[in-house]
């Protein structure tokens, strides 16, 4: 039962990483129909931000995480601003080869300045362990759950309650419509790569001091599970978001949990397909009729 | 539909002409035997630069430039009677075993190279190979771990291919003669890094000679942050310690998760995490019974002019303690070094010939003796970490 | 028919052509080790990726998941060859590999195949990695470590032959009935279902084709580069076949052939820029994309037909 108990935990700290992640993903999918494959390199360098602001300019950890948000936000502007804009009436396959061709370019210049080794983040929060019915809980992941379930409550506000998120939502049901009603496309696409970059640069400075170890091609595999999560959920949908991701986190926990950690990944796409093949579009995904 | 089936047929017939045709074209040269070298030494890098092995491989190239600096001070290596400088040719594999095949034959048959630094990886190393033997040039590989790297498939040695490292076999049979000998351990439960012939191979060796009880063996992936639901599954067992081959991006986290988990016994691990980074990634409280086996120990300038030179040297250019693999890498040039020296020669097949008679060659890992397989006779070292810092060093025959 | 037989037989006449053209520089010393090198990447390249363009741009089905088909065919060579060290042996544990690409393409189609676009690229993506996986942690494979020493026996002459034999294959059966029955689901599916077309079948029969292809250019890659790991086949090996298809320009098998020699020809000179490889690399695509993005060739097929008939016929496409 303590067992089971610290690996819901895990789990749940682990989740909470990819929903984070995922919530770029499902956004930026949502609202230009694209697999935005350079995300997880974005939130690479959310992590190197902070690490070089903490490092170099003293930051706190809040002002660290904060300004690697705005960077991240920024970052993710200007590459839809340069890479993805001119491709948005082309085939969506050339959007997504221009994305890989991003992640590509993130990452070997990462490695090419500042080099491919590991680095350790700096722990500007000392890392504290309660035990709480024989159950072992760090500061940290309490942080990272609570921060992840905060941006993921303020998301859905923005989207929801905000008149940006209104138009957020009409340019992701139909763009022309959209703009007749006066809504500026380019301005509500640069602000929802603006959102979904700053979760991912959260993320990223999260890791860096949950895990304590940063390297350019961190973002890979993460981005593609986050992906995977966010398919999961019914890509498009916040919500969606977030449960997958949850739900990847426990899922890869409770395989390696029962011992088949050589299988985790390859349980996780079972686990994908399978859910594609009952719910087609995912679990929160909308169904969308054929039309003849 | 039987149109283009009656194509198809003739097609395939003339196909297999063609095939015939290639066969009767085979080899046209083989003429030249190996390369020579010019006004300079060529030596060629054939390196993991980008890609998930780029963090090793960029070590292991800062060692080889240290190398090769440090010999052109000192005037380059004696051929004959003048002395002539190394000129290094760096090219990048990619990670990537067909890239690597092509830098190989880039690097032996255009940049005209006398000797070969790289792969680090078994797999870009092997894709060498054939490129490496048809030329007749050496490579020597810094961290080449697999046993079977050196040899052919019917077990007698690969001619042109050399490592500076140990074999996996070797490193996997001391760990556990280790375990069972000094730390009494009688269960023990095993990590092992499943995305390489490094761990895989040291655990294939490590089950192979341990005696005792394995409680459980559980694998990762290279680039895994998180090992909690691993860790926690083997709380409630009973081990006595661990043992965990891999890289020190990997355990440095392993061993951080484990002791805030509360799992305080020892973990055994192998040369990749003979790193400073593993400390600073584990945290210094939590690196404490920690041990693993090593060619080369950062203590080692105590006893090894040569290692004590080399430590100073890489600290005053990259301002941090070196790196294992840099020393490997380092150790590989100069055995480059003293192969042309003992030749009299750098040409390729004469270097081959120096290098598979290496004796007592003094080098930052210890003195090495090249045996017949191409593997590297040196002592091994087992060093335990307390508090980060190296404790005690058992040094195995 | 006979005019059909006419262009055939001229592309014949242009492959045995290269072929000699090739051999003369093999024999002259034009070609050294590193240039036939680069040449055989490209010959697999071509073949792996006229296998995907069939999926992609002719079936409309996106699949990412070539990779996991290609070490299939790869394994299977590695494998067989070790105890089978002749030429019989390695055509024969190609068979083999095309056969087991083709079952599990069939086992992988049939529930994923109804899903749609980028659904469908994430499902094949996860089926390749769970192949990959599963070679990873099998003891036949010998897991993580690959397998190395594999015979040698494809020359850059059978990498050619294969890849004229793939192509010719393709590219007749895209002009077959059968092909224009899997471009009208492309088109249109419901309308293609209309008119009688199983949608279902097609695209399986698609499906399987490419990962048949896809088998071939796997057992090439291990017996000429003699080393294989299931790192060789993740995701990263998917998405360098796709990049080829989409540059070369989605439907254009034209444009595959293009791009694999572009790409395979930049590839190689960029090993002279030692790390900034890869910066370059990514840069170039980028901007190929943003300033060609339908790709290359878009869909132009290059045709002998063409040169027969006058300017004004020349047929459109779409």
């Amino acid at each position: 039962m303590q067992t089971f108990g610290q690996q819901l935990i895990n789990g749940l700290s682990l989740g909470s990483i990819y929903a984070l992640l995922a919530l770029g993903y499902t956004m930026v999918y949502g609202i230009i129909k694209l697999i935005n494959f350079a995300h997880g390199d974005i939130y690479m360098l959310g992590a190197f931000w902070g690490y070089y602001v903490i490092n170099g300019l003293h930051f706190n950890f809040i002002f660290a995480m904060l300004s690697a948000m705005i960077f991240c936000a920024l970052v993710g502007v200007l590459i839809e601003y340069f890479a993805y804009r001119p491709l948005r009436h082309s085939p969506r396959i050339t959007a997504l080869i221009t994305a890989i061709g991003v992640s590509f370019l993130l990452e070997n210049t990462m490695t090419y300045f500042f080099s491919a080794n590991t680095r350790n983040f700096p722990q500007v929060i000392t890392t504290v362990t309660y035990h709480v019915l024989g159950l072992h809980i760090s500061n940290i992941q309490l942080l990272i759950l609570g921060t992840a379930c905060l941006l993921m409550l303020l998301l859905e506000i923005i989207i929801k309650r905000t008149k940006m998120g209104k138009a957020m939502r009409a340019v992701s049901v139909d763009p022309e419509a959209a703009q007749l009603v006066g809504i500026n496309l380019n301005h509500t696409i640069s602000f929802t790569f603006a959102l979904g970059s700053a979760m991912a640069g959260a993320a990223g400075v999260l890791i860096g001091l949950y895990y304590n170890s940063i390297d350019p091609l961190m973002g890979m595999t993460p981005g593609i599970k986050a992906f995977v999560a966010a398919v999961i959920g019914g890509i498009g949908s916040v919500p969606g978001a977030s449960v997958g991701g949850f739900l990847i986190g426990l899922l890869e926990t409770g395989v390696q949990a029962v011992g088949l950690s050589a299988y985790k990944d390859a349980v996780v796409y079972v686990v994908l397909i399978v859910i594609l093949l009952v719910l087609p579009a995912g679990i929160f995904g909308k169904k969308t009729k054929e039309k003849v | 539909m039987i149109k283009w089936q009656k194509t198809l047929l003739k097609l395939g017939a003339l196909a297999t002409v063609l095939t015939l045709a290639g066969c009767s074209t085979a080899k046209s040269n083989g003429s030249a035997q190996g390369n020579n070298p010019g006004k300079t030494i060529k030596i060629g890098v054939n390196m993991e630069l980008s890609g998930s092995a780029a963090g090793y491989g960029q070590q292991q190239k800062q060692g080889i430039q240290l190398a090769v600096n440090k010999i052109n001070q000192a005037g380059g290596i004696k051929v004959g009677q003048s002395k002539k400088k190394i000129q290094l040719v760096i090219r990048d594999n990619k990670t990537s075993n067909t890239t690597a095949a092509s830098v190989a034959a880039q690097l032996v048959n255009n940049d005209k190279v006398v000797a070969v630094v790289g792969p680090a990886a078994t797999n870009a190393g092997t894709a060498s190979i054939p490129n490496m033997t048809k030329a007749e040039v050496p490579s020597v590989s810094p961290s080449a771990t697999d046993p079977g790297y050196t040899l052919q498939k019917n077990g007698t040695v690969q001619k042109y291919i050399f490592r500076a490292c140990f074999q996996n076999n070797y490193q996997g049979s001391s760990a556990a003669t280790f375990m069972t000998k000094n730390l009494k351990a009688k269960n023990v439960a095993i990590l092992t890094d499943n995305s390489s012939d490094y761990g895989t191979g040291l655990t294939k060796a490590f089950k192979q000679s341990y005696t005792g009880k394995i409680v459980s063996s559980q694998t990762f992936q290279e680039g895994d942050k998180d090992f909690n639901a691993i860790l926690t599954a083997l709380k409630h067992k009973r081990i006595d310690a661990i043992y965990a081959p891999g890289y020190y991006s990997e355990l440095g986290l392993i061993i951080k998760q484990a002791r805030q988990a509360g799992i305080n016994v020892p973990i055994v691990g192998s040369d990749g995490m003979a790193d400073a980074k593993l400390t600073k990634i584990a945290g210094k409280a939590n690196t404490s019974n920690i041990y693993y086996t090593t060619p080369f120990s950062t203590k080692a300038g105590e006893t090894n002019a040569q290692a004590a030179s080399f430590l100073k040297a890489y600290r005053a250019k990259y301002h941090t303690t070196a790196p294992t693999f840099s020393a490997l890498a380092y150790d590989s040039v100069y055995m480059i070094k003293s192969a042309i020296e003992s030749e009299h020669s750098a040409n390729s097949v004469k270097i081959t010939t120096g290098l598979a008679h290496l004796k007592n060659f003094k080098g930052v890992t210890g003195t090495i003796t090249m045996n017949q397989h191409h593997n590297p006779e040196k002592s091994m070292v087992i060093e335990k970490l307390t508090n980060g810092r190296v404790s005690q060093a058992y040094t195995i025959k | 028919m006979k005019a059909n037989l006419k262009y055939n037989l001229t592309w014949l006449g242009v492959m045995v052509l290269v072929f000699g053209l090739i051999d003369a520089c093999e024999f002259l010393g034009i070609i050294n080790a590193f240039i036939e090198n680069m040449l055989v990447t490209i010959g697999i390249n071509i073949i792996l990726a006229t296998g995907l363009n069939l999926i992609i741009g002719f079936s409309g089905q996106f699949s990412l998941g070539h990779a996991g088909f290609m070490a299939i065919g790869a394994y299977a060579t590695g494998i067989m060859t070790q105890n089978m060290a002749t030429p019989l042996g390695f055509y024969l544990s190609m068979g083999v590999g095309i056969v087991i690409a083709m079952v599990a393409a069939l086992i992988v189609g049939i529930p994923t195949l109804r899903l749609r676009g980028d659904y469908l690229a994430i499902a094949t993506m996860g089926a390749a990695e769970i192949i990959r996986i599963l070679i990873n942690n099998f003891k036949i494979t010998n897991g993580a470590a690959g397998l190395f020493n594999i015979p040698p026996l494809v020359t850059w002459a059978t990498v050619y032959v294969l890849m004229c034999l793939t192509t010719i294959i393709t590219v007749n059966f895209i002009h077959s009935r059968s092909g224009r029955a899997v471009m009208a689901v492309r088109e249109d599916e419901i309308a293609a279902e209309a008119m009688g077309i199983n949608t279902t079948r097609w695209k399986l029969i698609a499906f399987v084709f490419g990962a048949g292809t896809a088998a071939i250019g796997g057992s090439l890659h291990a017996a000429y580069i003699q080393t294989i790991a299931p790192g060789d086949f993740n995701i990263m090996a998917s998405i360098a076949i796709l990049i080829i298809v989409v540059l070369g320009g989605v439907g254009s098998i034209t444009g595959t052939f293009v791009a694999a020699i572009v790409l395979g020809a930049l590839d190689t000179i960029l090993q002279n820029f030692g790390t900034l490889r890869m910066i370059i690399y990514s840069l170039a695509l980028i901007l190929i994309m943003i300033f060609k993005p339908a790709g290359l060739l878009g869909n132009w097929e290059f045709s002998f037909k063409r040169f027969g008939r006058t300017r004004k016929e020349v047929p459109t496409h779409d």
